[in-house]
């Protein structure tokens, strides 16, 4: 390796390429395109008119430019919008049929698919490019009525359920992204709880950006019946390129009565360099409906990576009773930026929300906060409680908080908490003198600082997390 | 163990340390008494690295210029400063960064890091030792503490990682007399040949129940007048201001 690649790796350590060769679509965003993709999925009619529906009203539609982090304009013209691996079978039976390349792209990122199988307790669902590449344990789940594949094989095989809840939470008339996505999304994970059943493992899904000049455009639809509950992870990493790479994503939770939905986000995309240049600009949408009364869904996210983060994990309170949550840490470093922030919709009666937010600003970073918290009319005797936290380090770098609350009853209460404070040089001092180093100090005030969202990871990646929120913070202070 | 010779030291232009001279052997204890604002938390400050100093003149620890060796370094090398006022760190379970702090220290040793069970029984040794209740550090560092329990902390952290060279800056300020003894026990069962203190305080209550080898008084950034036990007691009758 040259020494800039080497110090370029110690930055970020899942930059590599893997060298594989890949079935594109045409470049260009259009007609030709999307029935390409839907042709090289097999999937049914319904499906294709469905994205052509989608694609027809995104030419009316503009993108949105009220966020805070500015970005150049992109040519969507000039990006692919599927890439796989050739290799890549559709459905592999078993690992055996996978591309052992592929396999050992994963093992690199500490994501063993075999080891997976025999060691932990964590079944994966791995997205490669535009496609799913292999998704483990999926038959000890089958015996439990667990549905858990890649979006592409639910489409062809569980069409009743897809038609029923795609498109329920993020509708195709949504914003520009989010309607983009519904007209050319490729891969991601579907998945189906039975009612009664408690999913017996952590459900994940790695997604792993490769090719260049291709934009990602994952779709995960899952769907807890009554009285069942999940818990799902998303991890996620690019390799390093100069260029800026899309990832528009569009998640869906549905939760029925009595049901619960644990989603949990560690977002370690290629942020870009230290001047700024290149990184993932990760325009997600990821919105959950409590649609049943006493669901509950709570989304914790960990975001360290991406050039631009800018993410609603939202949570519409349909049901009675029903509960959201959000825990959220925003890392950012050098040059990246985030806009990130949930929407609570109260609707129900007795509906109950959380925000607690904690955002790190180092280098010349820019992280800002929007949330907003809607009680309705007729969420009567409703709950919201925010704590949003912002921790600043050096004096180049900004931290934005910006809260919209609307009550429109006298039943329901809402609090908002807000504090921004810069990291201690005493809690350094006192730190190193215990004989700590810079680096080892501010990894343990700034874990210390999240914990409260770090807690609510599932304890097979709480520790993982802990150090990515060390090591994204490297260099940031003396 | 200890060599200064005609230290100074100011912050923001302004000169607190005037030329102190000062050698501690291993094995010796010496306490430093001396009014507000003569320079006693300055020298504290100034033997661990603390920054925003300007410091002229010769530190010396273990015959190793003190002066290039960051903050950390220093603490790995044996030096310990028991704060006047320990900082809190939110969310951070003391018993974790106690754990961290140790095994960063043992690790420059090339010594290999404790495990947790190794960790919890030589907590528990120490604790019991000193009659601490180890339920503090099952909390947040020093979140919440009363002011005992942050200086009592700070002794255990002491026996911990079993320092050289400790300094206790102020430690017995404000303290009851149970949390007194537990302080002076502390120091008192950590004494040996090898290991060398330099306590700072007010007053010369805590000199009651640690004897020192020697007491030095700080005045205007200066070593004024050098004394065994007895000046302590004698300054606790006639003041500081007589010595002037």
């Amino acid at each position: 390796m040259k020494q800039q690649e080497l110090e370029k790796s110690k930055e970020y350590k899942y930059g590599f390429t893997t060298d594989i060769e890949s079935i594109r679509a045409p470049k260009g965003l259009n007609e030709e395109v999307i029935r390409f993709i839907s042709k090289i999925k097999k999937e049914p009619n319904w499906m294709l008119d469905w994205r052509l529906k989608a694609f027809n009203r995104l030419k009316n539609v503009k993108e949105p430019n009220w966020q805070k982090p500015k970005y150049p304009k992109i040519n969507y013209q000039d990006l692919y919008y599927y890439s796989a691996p050739k290799s890549a079978k559709n459905n592999p039976k078993s690992l055996d049929e996978v591309d052992p390349k592929l396999l050992e792209t994963y093992a690199k990122l500490g994501i063993p698919l075999k080891e997976q199988e025999k060691l932990s307790g964590v079944a994966v669902d791995a997205v490669f490019d535009s496609v799913s590449v292999a998704t483990t344990f999926k038959d000890k789940l089958n015996e439990k009525g667990i549905i858990f594949c890649p979006i592409s094989e639910a489409i062809q095989k569980y069409p009743e359920l897809v038609k029923k809840y795609l498109g329920s939470v993020i509708p195709i008339t949504d914003h520009y992204f989010a309607t983009l996505n519904s007209a050319v999304f490729t891969d991601g994970s579907f998945v189906y709880i039975p009612e009664g059943v408690r999913c017996p493992m952590e459900l994940s899904t790695y997604f792993r950006i490769n090719a260049s000049e291709t934009g990602q455009f994952e779709r995960t639809l899952i769907i807890a019946d009554k009285g069942s509950y999940v818990s799902y992870l998303e991890g996620c990493t690019a390799p390093m390129r100069d260029e800026n790479q899309l990832h528009a994503a569009n998640v869906e939770l549905v939760a029925l009565d009595d049901a619960e939905i644990k989603y949990s986000t560690v977002q370690n995309w290629y942020p870009g360099d230290k001047d700024g240049k290149g990184g993932i600009y990760n325009f997600v949408t990821k919105r959950g409906a409590c649609r049943g009364k006493n669901s509950k869904i709570s989304w914790t996210q960990v975001e360290t990576g991406s050039a631009i983060t800018w993410k609603y994990p939202s949570c519409i309170l349909q049901g009675d009773n029903s509960v959201g949550e959000f825990y959220s840490i925003a890392i950012t470093n050098n040059h990246q930026k985030a806009d990130t922030g949930t929407k609570m919709i109260h609707l129900g009666k007795n509906t109950k929300s959380k925000i607690i937010s904690k955002g790190i600003s180092a280098g010349k970073a820019d992280n800002t906060y929007r949330g907003l918290v809607d009680i309705s009319k007729k969420a009567l005797n409703s709950r919201n409680y925010t704590q949003c936290d912002s921790l600043l380090m050096g004096n180049k770098c900004g931290a934005h908080t910006v809260p919209y609350i609307k009550n429109k009853n006298s039943s329901s209460i809402v609090e908002h908490e807000a504090t921004t404070s810069k990291i201690n040089e005493e809690q350094l001092y006192y730190c190193n003198q215990r004989g700590l180093n810079q680096e080892e100090a501010v990894g343990l005030i700034v874990n210390g600082f999240c914990k409260e969202v770090l807690q609510q990871l599932p304890m097979e990646f709480a520790v993982e997390a802990q150090k990515l929120v060390g090591i994204s913070l490297e260099g940031s202070v003396g | 163990m200890l060599e200064i010779k005609n230290l100074q030291a100011s912050i923001n232009n302004k000169p607190i340390l005037k030329g102190l001279d000062l050698t501690i052997k291993p094995g010796e204890l010496h306490a430093i008494m001396g009014p507000n604002g003569s320079g006693k938390s300055t020298l504290a400050h100034v033997l661990t690295g603390k920054n925003g100093y300007e410091i002229s003149g010769e530190l010396n620890f273990k015959g190793e210029n003190l002066r290039k060796i960051a903050v950390e370094e220093r603490a790995q090398k044996g030096i310990f400063l028991a704060f006047q006022y320990p900082l809190e760190i939110p969310g951070v379970n003391t018993n974790i960064f106690l754990k961290t702090s140790l095994n960063s220290i043992r690790k420059s040793k090339g010594e290999q890091a404790l495990d947790t069970l190794a960790f919890l029984k030589l907590v528990r040794e120490k604790s019991s030792e000193l009659g601490i209740d180890e339920e503090i550090l099952s909390r947040q560092l020093n979140v919440g503490f009363s002011g005992g329990e942050k200086k009592k902390n700070e002794i255990l952290q002491m026996k911990i990682l079993d320092p050289n060279l400790s300094i206790l800056d102020e430690t017995d300020s404000g303290l009851d007399i149970d949390a007194l003894k537990i302080i002076a026990k502390g120091v008192n069962t950590s004494r040996n040949s090898e290991k060398s203190f330099l306590i700072i305080t007010h007053y010369q209550r805590l000199l009651e129940y640690i004897k020192p080898d020697f007491v030095h008084v700080l005045s205007d950034g200066k070593i004024i007048k050098t004394g065994c036990g007895e000046l302590a007691e004698e300054l606790e009758k006639t003041g500081y201001k007589k010595l002037n």
